[in-house]
């Protein structure tokens, strides 16, 4: 434990370096080897091969921890097990799928420059992080990592006003919340004189969970996390991000942020505040409700399908914070499921956006969809599948995330959460089949064919095959997420 | 094939949709042919069922058991009892007509619709075999989304109001009955150290009466709605005017035998000391009267023809209910077998609106008048289908009503006297019907030269009505068939009934005499 550098340490590092690595490369390869914005589209490739070095590490890492356990790094500050691996897994894949529809979209947009793919990097690389840290210190890092390179993507699109306030909404307000995080992470130190998480669960246990000190960590923490889960009454922010950030930087926005934070938000509330758990369960359960109230009310009306997107994902946070509040194994996993099939089902529902975009339509509306079924039956039919399972509907993979969570809250006693939760799932259906109904039923406004490229349709074979295919034959991924309750 | 006749059964459909797939649009004829063969196979691969059914056994048939989720406990188990069997067999026949019946009232996007409607067919299946309870989730929410496109889709005027509501009624039972059944499989491990869904091994959990109260509401709503039951059949109506021909049929006929089906699957015997509570017993019973003369009254006041029928849907239905809280073998057993009845009697009701609305445009009752005397074929279907459904002697939906009135009748005379009530109700909103629309000098020149029934109609009406015939004259078989699984739920819930008692009877009714000699 001397050694500034060991093995281990380089062996749990290799995913994050060669995320940096190859997004520092693309930087310099889009200034020296591709000036001509044409051939941008090759830096993908350059994306592909990073991801798939990163893959291979992580890949060794699980093999390597086939057996149980964990690896620990630098000091205990960041850890290896079934938990850290289990998120990678879903920001490769998200990373992939949104990396390779980018291209062409940002050439619709105008707006196609190497540094979106580097961005792309450096955010996973900060959920890398976030997922696998286990130090206060590392976590903020990875968590700013994180957001400012989100805060320039959701900006991408210089000219466009909706896409500049978008991006300054959102660094205010997250720039804001990082600051209540810090703060609680300096109480937090300060208890326990140490920034090992596992040191400050010691020192919190020791203290009980209504020590002022503890609530006041508990209440500044809470707030910087609920914020980039997007949970009420933090919420503010999402729909407008959502809204005016470029459709492939919404799809990366709602899903793999969302993962990193809900994978960094288990680690804090079932590390150090596991303890103080009697505390903050009246408060999550509150804030729970709240955000899936919230998010399914407003969306009922919206007529921008991002926004209302939007709101239903800001609703699947709720859904997820339910998981936590549960806690035993079965909420825990559940959640690790529910992040899994929220990650290709909604990223699915923004790949058919994406491909709504074409030159000189904005194609957000719902009335833009209106038709679609005569036009191109296969985009109506898969968009149809990822909403039903957004909604829960079997046999598609949305409807095993709540299960789990149903089931979890039932084994708890939270009868009172289950039911709210169950009923939200009936609104729910309403505002997704609002998009349905101007699908199926309505006459074709737009005759313009959508813009599709090959990465596309790729992406939304891929995510819709995942979407149906879990639901179907779920065996596999079920064994997958429940690798995180080794942690 | 001998194992596996009935996953055969329930994937022919599948089979069928996955090839039309592959049909292009535009080859309209080729989509109908297709779509009408892949159910008529259906529909004889179904056969053997029957023959090869032993009703001498109590316990499920042709049982196919495979792994499916394994850490979650589920599993494929499929297999079928005489109830199951019966109600079956209503599915692949009423498919098969229904499919028909779309011959010319569907005259756009064709595959959508034969799609949607073989997809119906695969979950309706499903919901009544699944002997394992996930897998029976699985299908019973399969089934809205196909309904609702061919109610949102092929619908009437105000066909996405009525979609819609019909998808948040019931799926707000649905999953409120999820959580029911989770709490089951919970208490299950809870007490037996492994999770399943397995029926059979959930029926072995021993629960406080408080709890199964509990799970017996959950599963309530579920069901009550699909039935659906006073208070929440304000979805029916709407669902049932606003939908084509096919789907009304395909509704009133199978769907909302799902809710009564799940009654005797799965509340009575998962739940027997709840079921048997007096507080659930009275509050279903009265709901259900309720339901039977509502129904009824309202229908009486109906101008639409359609929605007279639809009302008439929650008069019978309640009769399908009182039988099964009844809680005796001739309820149990009269309830299955008026289920059936009126998928055949209420199916050939909303054909015949189909075939004059197909003509006419309009289901107006005042528009019509002395049909008859044009449509001299079409009005003996109709007599056909209104005498069975208002319970002639010789036609099924005497057979019955009558069986579930003499369970009502033993469970309790205040009871049975009421439903009586709703039969004579009953009896007058449909002969009126008839006499307003079939008798009488023909009073809109509108009607004077309307085409009588065409070969594929009567082709489409004849099975029914020969079953009608066949169940009204000679009930015998099928009382045989639900004997010994009626039985074995009455057994459950009420242990020793069959031992003690001055009404024990082993025979499951007292057959009706007047019918076959």
């Amino acid at each position: 434990m001397n050694s500034f550098y060991t093995s281990t340490d380089h062996f749990v590092l290799v995913p994050a370096l060669m995320l940096a690595l190859f997004g520092c490369a693309i930087l310099l390869f889009d200034f020296v080897v591709f000036p001509d914005p044409k051939h941008r589209k090759f830096l993908v490739f350059f994306l592909i091969l990073g991801e798939a070095f990163a893959a291979y590490g992580l890949w060794k890492q699980q093999v390597n921890l086939a057996a149980g356990g964990s690896l620990e790094a630098f000091h205990g500050s960041l850890v290896m097990d079934g938990f850290s691996i289990f998120f990678n897994w879903i920001f490769i894949a998200a990373t992939l799928m949104v990396a390779i529809v980018s291209y062409k979209y940002l050439e619709i947009e105008g707006e196609h420059h190497g540094e979106y793919y580097s961005l792309m990097m450096f955010a996973q690389c900060g959920m890398f992080f976030l997922a696998a840290g286990t130090d206060l210190v590392t976590l903020f890092i990875g968590l700013e990592l994180m957001a400012l390179s989100f805060y320039v993507m959701v900006g991408f699109l210089r000219t466009s006003k909706r896409s500049n306030e978008a991006a300054m909404k959102y660094l205010l307000l997250g720039a804001f919340s990082s600051g209540f995080l810090a703060y609680g992470f300096s109480v937090m130190y300060g208890i326990s004189g140490s920034t090992r998480l596992s040191d400050v669960a010691t020192a919190i246990a020791a203290r009980g969970p209504f020590d002022p000190l503890v609530l006041l960590a508990l209440a500044t923490t809470s707030v910087g996390l609920l914020f980039k889960v997007s949970a009420v009454p933090f919420h503010m922010w999402a729909p407008d991000a959502y809204e005016g950030a470029p459709t492939t930087v919404t799809a990366y926005l709602s899903v793999a942020s969302t993962a990193a934070s809900i994978a960094f938000l288990l680690r804090i509330f079932l590390g150090p505040f596991a303890s103080a758990r009697d505390a903050w369960e009246p408060i999550l359960s509150f804030v729970a409700v709240a955000t899936m109230t919230v998010g399914n009310l407003a969306a009922i009306n919206q007529s921008n399908i991002k926004r209302l997107l939007a709101y239903s994902s800001i609703s699947h946070a709720g859904y997820m914070l339910l998981g936590l509040i549960a806690g035993n194994a079965t909420g825990i996993k559940g959640v690790a499921v529910y992040v899994m099939v929220y990650t290709f089902m909604n990223l699915g529902a923004f790949l058919v956006l994406v491909a709504l975009r074409r030159k000189g339509i904005v194609g957000e509306d719902i009335d833009d969809i209106a038709g679609l079924m005569h036009k191109s039956p296969g985009y109506a039919l898969l968009m149809l599948i990822f909403l039903l399972s957004l909604a829960g509907i079997p046999p598609t993979a949305g409807f095993l995330g709540k299960y789990y969570i149903f089931l979890s809250l039932i084994e708890t006693h939270h009868y009172t959460l289950a039911v709210i939760g169950t009923l939200y799932v009936a609104v729910a259906i309403y505002y997704y089949f609002r998009i349905v109904r101007s699908m199926f039923t309505r006459e074709l406004t737009e005759p313009a064919p959508l813009s599709t490229s090959f990465g596309l349709r790729v992406a939304l074979a891929v995510s819709g095959i995942l979407t149906l295919g879990i639901g179907l034959y779920p065996e596999p991924f079920l064994r997958l997420a429940g690798t995180t309750l080794a942690h | 094939m001998d194992n596996h006749l009935l996953s055969l059964v329930l994937f022919t459909p599948l089979a069928g949709l996955l090839v039309l797939l592959f049909i292009p649009s535009s080859q309209k004829s080729l989509i109908k042919i297709w779509a009408n063969l892949a159910a008529f196979a259906g529909f004889l691969i179904s056969l053997p069922l029957v023959s090869r059914f032993d009703k001498s056994i109590a316990g499920s048939q042709f049982v196919e058991r495979a792994n499916w989720i394994p850490s979650l406990g589920a599993q494929y188990l499929i297999g079928i009892d005489g109830i199951s069997l019966l109600l079956i067999m209503l599915t692949t026949l009423v498919g098969c007509i229904a499919i028909l019946s779309s011959w010319n009232a569907i005259q756009d996007r064709l595959k959508e619709y034969y799609c949607m409607f073989l997809l119906l067919q695969v979950g309706m299946l499903g919901v009544f075999m699944s002997m394992d309870f996930f897998l029976f989730y699985v299908f019973w929410e399969l089934v809205l989304v196909p309904m609702y496109f061919i109610i949102a889709v092929w619908g009437g005027p105000r066909k996405l109001y009525a979609a819609m509501k019909f998808f948040l009624y019931t799926l707000a039972g649905s999953v409120l009955m999820l959580l029911g059944i989770l709490t089951l499989y919970f208490q299950y491990a809870g007490q037996f150290g492994h999770y399943t869904f397995e029926i059979s091994e959930l029926m072995k959990l021993n629960l406080p009466l408080g709890l199964q109260e509990w799970v017996f509401w959950a599963f309530f709503l579920g069901f009550a709605i699909k039935v659906p039951m006073f208070p929440f059949h304000t979805w029916l109506p709407d669902a049932h005017v606003e939908a084509p021909t096919a789907g009304s049929v395909i509704l009133a006929s199978v769907l909302l035998k799902m809710g009564t089906y799940g009654f005797i699957r799965f509340s009575l015997p998962l739940l027997p000391k709840a079921s048997m509570d007096q507080t659930i017993v009275q509050v279903l019973a009265v709901l259900s009267i309720i339901g039977i003369i509502y129904g009824a009254l309202v229908s009486l006041m109906q101008k639409d023809w359609k929605k007279l029928i639809a009302y008439s849907s929650v008069s019978h239905l309640g009769f399908c209910t009182l039988g099964i809280f009844a809680m005796n073998p001739n309820g149990i057993a009269g309830s299955v077998l008026q289920q059936v009845n009126h998928g055949i009697s209420t199916g050939m009701l909303f054909l015949i609106i189909g075939v004059v609305y197909e003509r006419r445009h309009t289901r107006e009752i005042s528009e019509f008048g002395g049909l008859a005397h044009v449509m001299p074929k079409y009005a003996v279907v109709f007599a056909f289908a209104m005498l069975s459904s208002a319970g002639l002697p010789l036609l099924n939906g005497f057979v019955g009503e009558f069986t579930i009135l003499q369970g009502a009748f033993e469970a309790n005379r205040i009871w049975a006297a009421f439903a009586v009530v709703g039969v004579v109700f009953g009896a007058a909103y449909l002969l009126w019907l008839y006499q307003r629309t079939m008798l009488g000098q023909i009073t809109n020149g509108k009607n004077l030269h309307l085409p009588d029934l065409s070969l594929r109609e009567i082709v489409v009406f004849l099975p029914l009505i020969a079953w009608a015939i066949w169940i009204g004259v000679y009930p015998k078989p099928y009382f045989d068939i639900l004997e010994k699984p009626v039985q074995q739920i009455v057994e459950r819930v009420r242990p020793g009934y069959y031992q003690g008692g001055a009404q024990a009877s082993s025979r499951p009714a007292v057959l009706p005499q007047g019918g076959g000699q």
